[in-house]
């Protein structure tokens, strides 16, 4: 049998592996290279070792963007979490219409990433008139509306994750529960979350790496502004390859370190949370 | 046990439901109501629904402020004498026509027109019209639509049968694969991004039937790592069938493996579907302005014209998400339903 599909291995396999070596793995690799290089077309490189790195790491707007992203992640991750879960959970008990309420929560997920931020930077600057400011005269609004668009968009996504989760916690453990005379929060905290453990892994995993990526939201929210306080990392690498002239290594090695960042934030939580969910 | 309703704290938390849809709406309505409106009345009222017509009172101060301007002009002409009613009319016939209006009616039209602009905020499709010719709206609409459908498609049919093959097919090749697509999902666009612009302009792919090729080289990795997980789960005995009674493994796959794939090949085009059509930075950095697609024109209104006319992009963000609600109304069910299971097994 193994042999019949050697056969055709290549026919099936080929195709696809063909692009994926066009847009990821040679880019990727190149990439690699590329940030140890001085070199504006790509074809001009010329080898200077750790230099763009130091730079990287001397940059301050790169800094800022690393800190300011850390910060809005951790936020952003922690309330979205919790609001998608509780909507869930309100939404798994007896109340009318919870289809419709889920059609209505999960909507703003599908609209892209610039389109929310246009909307919602109109929004902010329409509520702060009444303040005579913009959303970029403070980087506090830049930040907190960031943080109003990222709920707006992830929760219904994520309850949707959370609902399947809570339905496919055994109504007989519930029922044992109850019999048992476990209190409400006994119920939640005892059963209901750890039953639910893999949902919260796949909800943690997405919220974080979506807050950690994010780039057009902020690019049409604030732009980075006011004087780049509000920039993100992957906003940062984007306008230090194509908004300074000689700087495009500097922007490769970033990319590199954000890379490395992104990957050990990814095992590391799939690690730990893994750890930590019931063996079904 | 779970008969047992407790209608109270049921009614309670239906009313914080609704509340919570009316904020999760808000946003799409306060872009709606605002696409009707005159950019000024956008960024100086942005809360107030459009006013379509004066009142009595409005009307009368209009009218009022008109007098005061035909009066106005005569002042000046006369000096403040009183001169007989005919010249006044002839000296307004000609203040009329040397404002370039050919009548005195129409003048007195224009002038209230004016007046009226300034507090009537209701433009009609005017916003819409002026966005669609200045961004080539239905053009880039096209453009999204032909990249997002053939994308798709491609990305459905080609990583399917990788990841067929290669969960099929047990070799080191085979590892090697899956672990490379695996990856691939956590390097971040940036990583690649100036990279995979220079091959794909070296290679010429950067028109939009180039695009398909480089979003079946992005997509590949989820869509691969799902088909695997799934394919895992179906149990080899039937395809073992096929081929014994003399099937090759393409006539298997096509005619029994495809049709089993279905649901996880909803849940792949759905998720790619999803991505591509609101995609930004990959279209921006190889089709340029050249074929605009949505997000590449809409980003264009606040590039392009020296600061962004507010009433076009309100119109432009409805027309955006408008197709984007229609496909979920049709397909709402496949999309939840995919959404769940493709966070299951990604």
């Amino acid at each position: 049998m193994q042999k019949n599909y050697k056969k055709y291995f290549l026919l099936f396999v080929l195709p696809t592996f063909v692009a994926f070596v066009i847009a990821f793995v040679a880019p990727f690799l190149m990439g690699l290279g590329l940030s140890f290089c001085k070199f504006q077309t790509v074809v001009d490189a010329e080898f200077v070792g750790l230099d763009n790195y130091i730079k990287a790491f001397q940059n301050k707007e790169f800094i800022t963007a690393m800190g300011f992203t850390i910060k809005f992640t951790l936020v952003s991750v922690v309330i979205i979490n919790v609001l998608a879960f509780a909507l869930a959970l309100m939404l798994t008990k007896d109340v009318k219409g919870t289809n419709f309420f889920r059609t209505i929560f999960f909507m703003p997920n599908l609209i892209g990433g610039l389109v929310l931020g246009y909307i919602w930077q109109a929004i902010i600057n329409g509520v702060l008139m009444s303040k005579q400011a913009t959303i970029l005269s403070d980087s506090k609004y830049g930040f907190w509306g960031l943080i109003i668009m990222m709920c707006w968009q992830m929760i219904g996504y994520m309850m949707i994750i959370y609902i399947a989760g809570i339905q496919n916690v055994s109504p007989d453990l519930l029922e044992a529960a109850a019999i048992d005379g476990a209190t409400k929060s006994q119920t939640l905290f005892k059963i209901i979350i750890p039953m639910v453990m893999p949902s919260i892994t796949v909800c943690m995993f997405l919220t974080l790496s979506n807050s950690f990526k994010l780039f057009d939201q902020n690019l049409a929210l604030t732009n980075g502004g006011p004087s780049n306080e509000t920039r993100m990392v992957a906003l940062d690498i984007f306008k230090t390859f194509y908004g300074r002239m000689g700087w495009e290594g500097v922007g490769q090695a970033k990319a590199v370190v954000f890379f490395i960042f992104v990957s050990a934030i990814a095992f590391a939580q799939l690690y730990f949370t893994r750890n930590k969910e019931v063996e079904s | 046990m779970r008969e047992k309703k407790k209608k109270p704290a049921n009614v309670v938390m239906f009313i914080i439901l609704v509340i919570l849809a009316i904020v999760f709406v808000f946003p799409i309505l306060f872009v709606l109501i605002n696409s009707f409106k005159g950019k000024l009345f956008i960024s100086d009222n942005p809360f107030s629904m459009p006013k379509f017509s004066l009142n009595k009172e409005e009307k009368a101060d209009i009218d009022e402020q008109y007098q005061k301007k035909v009066e106005e002009f005569l002042d000046r002409y006369t000096d403040g004498v009183t001169v007989p009613r005919e010249m006044t009319d002839a000296l307004v016939a000609e203040h009329c026509t040397a404002e370039g209006y050919k009548t005195v009616a129409e003048y007195e039209e224009g002038v209230k027109k004016g007046l009226e602009s300034q507090v009537v905020s209701f433009v009609k499709l005017k916003n819409y019209i002026e966005g669609v010719e200045k961004t080539g709206f239905f053009q880039a609409f096209g453009y999204s639509a032909f990249i997002t459908v053939f994308s798709v498609l491609v990305i459905v049919l080609f990583t399917a049968m990788t990841g067929w093959m290669i969960t099929r097919y047990k070799s080191k090749v085979s590892e090697a694969l899956y672990l490379l697509y695996a990856f691939s999902m956590v390097v971040p666009f940036q990583m690649v991004m100036f990279t995979m612009t220079f091959v794909v302009n070296r290679l010429s792919l950067d028109n939009p039937l180039g695009i398909i090729i480089v979003y079946l080289g992005f997509g590949a990795g989820l869509s691969v790592f799902m088909f695997c997980g799934f394919v895992k789960g179906i149990p080899i005995d039937i395809e073992e069938a096929a081929m014994i009674d003399g099937c090759t493994p393409a006539k298997t796959f096509f005619s029994v493996v495809l049709p089993i794939l279905k649901p996880t090949a909803i849940t792949v085009a759905i998720l790619n579907a999803m991505w591509i059509w609101n995609d930004y930075l990959l279209p921006y950095l190889t089709l340029g302005s050249n074929y605009k697609t949505i997000p590449v024109a809409v980003q264009y209104i606040k590039d392009g014209y020296g600061g962004a006319d507010m009433g076009i992009l309100m119109a432009m963000l409805v027309l955006a998400i408008i197709p984007i609600i229609i496909f979920y109304v049709t397909c709402q069910k496949y999309i939840i339903q995919g959404v769940a299971a493709g966070a299951v097994k990604g």
